[in-house]
């Protein structure tokens, strides 16, 4: 009988703490989100007034005009475009290297060392390093130094998630590919990509993410240009420079500008944050 | 013991004549992780179109032993073998001797089902195309010949085109059985291959083993006694990396002449 009332007390004890801990989870979890809809809120506010179809047609305008914000669109699709065609296969291919090839080689461990330095290296260091090395010797601003600048900002990303997700692929499947006689090239091609492509996806989705926002490495590589410019060795505008650049201006106009490509950057993200949730769920359901 | 002599099936019984050749013989190996000796000094024969069934307590060696017939140990570092594994008279461990012909030859079937993330219909045709050049039809009708083989056919002819990862684990077992024979090889390796599964499907992967010893030379790793009884014509036992007893099932089981070997079968350790 003493025993039962005694139980019942821890008992109660422990719910009591369950539910003070459930509550701070809760509290905590309630301030992190509030924290991303009053971002996303301020947002909405601010630039969707300027949302119109001008924004995606007309280029930035001068103080005190009307434009839109074209050519730095198309700045930041061609400059994050050429940056994912650069680092794509080449992280993939030292990711594969890493997982596969050199699985067990003493060089595997260094090179992840270094890729992880890379990997959180300062976006702003990155951009001076392409400055020294590509803008400095060529005179001049342009478009391919920013490629590059996002390239080196890609590759540890891509080179990190590959290697992750092909260790992943469980020994057995390879031991099940290489019990039939194929060759190493095609069990990876043909059996481990195949196991862990969705997560390999999901890997550059967010290293397009990553690099969608980065301001600090275009100042010094890309520049800015208030025209229209596909040529890669001149200077190239972006959406995160112009809104740089609009965002601290005196001009009305332009700050408006700057919050509606913030708007545009901010749910672009968003939406391949959710695309690369949605891939790589999609993948862990399969096994 | 007199349980284990009414498990042994009526075909051990009847085949093994002593004059079938021997497809594959071990001699002499040893097997190194690294420093340490997992096998020691093993010999024995397998007999062509016969069940070999190894059997031993877990880290005795025989899966390690079975993973020496397709050097499938190459694919880890510091895992190394010495002796001799003739295979035709062939040294199959030479340096030389090309893996992926090797085990093109020499096909295997897992533990755990291990059906690769495509169609059923491509996990037949992966290993196939790997070594023919078949027309459309003739893979059809190789893929539909390895799947009757498997017992498989039956069950999925109507979705040839679905991922074999929708199967249920028996039939991806079968689904690799088929994969393998498809190949054509020679022998097949079978390690551990009902230790995932229920009795039905164990029950139908052993009978399919008993047709498959028709056309081809079988060496089975298994943890179950009476599933070694049941479907070899000639057991190995061994313990501790040696071979402590290898003689036909029925001796094994009915009178073995190694005490060691006894206390096993009769399953006083292990």
């Amino acid at each position: 009988m003493a025993t039962e009332l005694r139980n019942m007390r821890l008992y109660r004890r422990r719910s009591r703490r369950n539910a003070i801990y459930m509550g701070l989870s809760l509290a905590s979890a309630a301030i992190g989100l509030s924290w991303l809809a009053l971002i996303l809120g301020t947002l909405v506010i601010n630039g969707i007034s300027g949302l119109s179809l001008s924004v995606f047609t007309e280029m930035t305008p001068p103080p005190g005009g009307t434009g839109g914000l074209a050519n730095a669109i198309v700045g930041s699709l061609i400059m994050t475009g050429l940056a994912v065609l650069i680092g794509t296969p080449i992280g993939t291919l030292a990711g594969t290297y890493m997982a596969e090839y050199g699985r067990y080689d003493k060089l595997t461990p260094v090179i992840r060392f270094i890729n992880d330095i890379l990997l959180s290296a300062p976006s702003i260091v990155i951009g001076l390093f392409i400055y020294e090395i590509v803008v400095a010797r060529m005179g001049h601003f342009s478009g391919l130094a920013g490629a590059l600048a996002l390239a080196v900002i890609v590759l540890p990303v891509v080179v990190r998630t590959t290697e992750d997700m092909l260790l992943l692929v469980p020994n057995t499947l390879r031991e099940a590919a290489a019990a039939l006689g194929t060759p190493t090239w095609y069990i990876i091609a043909k059996v481990a990509y195949r196991a862990a492509r969705a997560g390999i996806i999901t890997g550059v989705l967010l290293a397009v993410a990553r690099i969608t926002g980065e301001t600090a490495p275009l100042l010094f590589t890309a520049l800015n240009n208030q025209f229209w410019s596909a040529d890669l060795l001149a200077p190239m505008p972006s959406l995160p420079v112009v809104i740089f650049q609009f965002a601290l201006s005196p001009y009305e106009n332009w700050r408006d500008l700057a919050w509606t490509g913030a708007l545009l950057i901010t749910f672009a993200v968003l939406t391949l944050s959710v695309l690369a949730r949605v891939l790589s769920s999609k993948s862990g359901g399969e096994r | 013991m007199s349980m284990m002599a009414n498990t042994l099936g009526a075909a051990s019984a009847q085949r093994t004549n002593e004059d079938t050749p021997e497809k594959i013989s071990v001699r002499d190996l040893s097997f190194f992780y690294g420093e340490s000796k997992a096998l020691k000094n093993i010999s024995l024969p397998l007999y062509e179109r016969t069940v070999t069934a190894f059997i031993g307590p877990s880290g005795c060696g025989k899966s390690t032993l079975l993973r020496c017939l397709n050097r499938m140990y190459e694919l880890y570092p510091k895992q190394r073998a010495e002796g001799e594994v003739l295979m035709d008279g062939e040294n199959i461990l030479n340096p030389k001797q090309d893996l992926n012909l090797l085990r093109a030859k020499v096909g295997m079937v897992f533990q755990k089902p291990t059906p690769f993330p495509m169609t059923i219909y491509d996990n037949i045709a992966f290993g196939v195309k790997l070594y023919e050049n078949l027309s459309r039809a003739e893979m059809n009708e190789r893929v539909e010949s390895s799947l009757r083989r498997a017992a498989l056919w039956d069950e999925v002819k109507d979705k040839l085109n679905t991922s074999g990862l929708g199967l249920s684990g028996g039939q991806q077992q079968r689904l690799c059985i088929a994969r393998t024979i498809a190949v054509r090889p020679d022998v097949i390796l079978f390690d551990e291959p009902c230790s995932a599964l229920d009795p039905i499907s164990t029950s139908k992967i052993e009978e399919l083993i008993d047709e498959l010893k028709d056309q081809y030379t079988i060496a089975i790793v298994t943890h179950n006694m009476q599933q070694a009884a049941r479907v070899s014509e000639f057991t190995a036992f061994m313990y501790l990396g040696e071979l402590i007893e290898y003689d036909r099932t029925e001796k094994i089981f009915t009178t073995p002449s190694v005490k060691k070997t006894e206390e096993y079968v009769t399953g006083r350790f292990g």
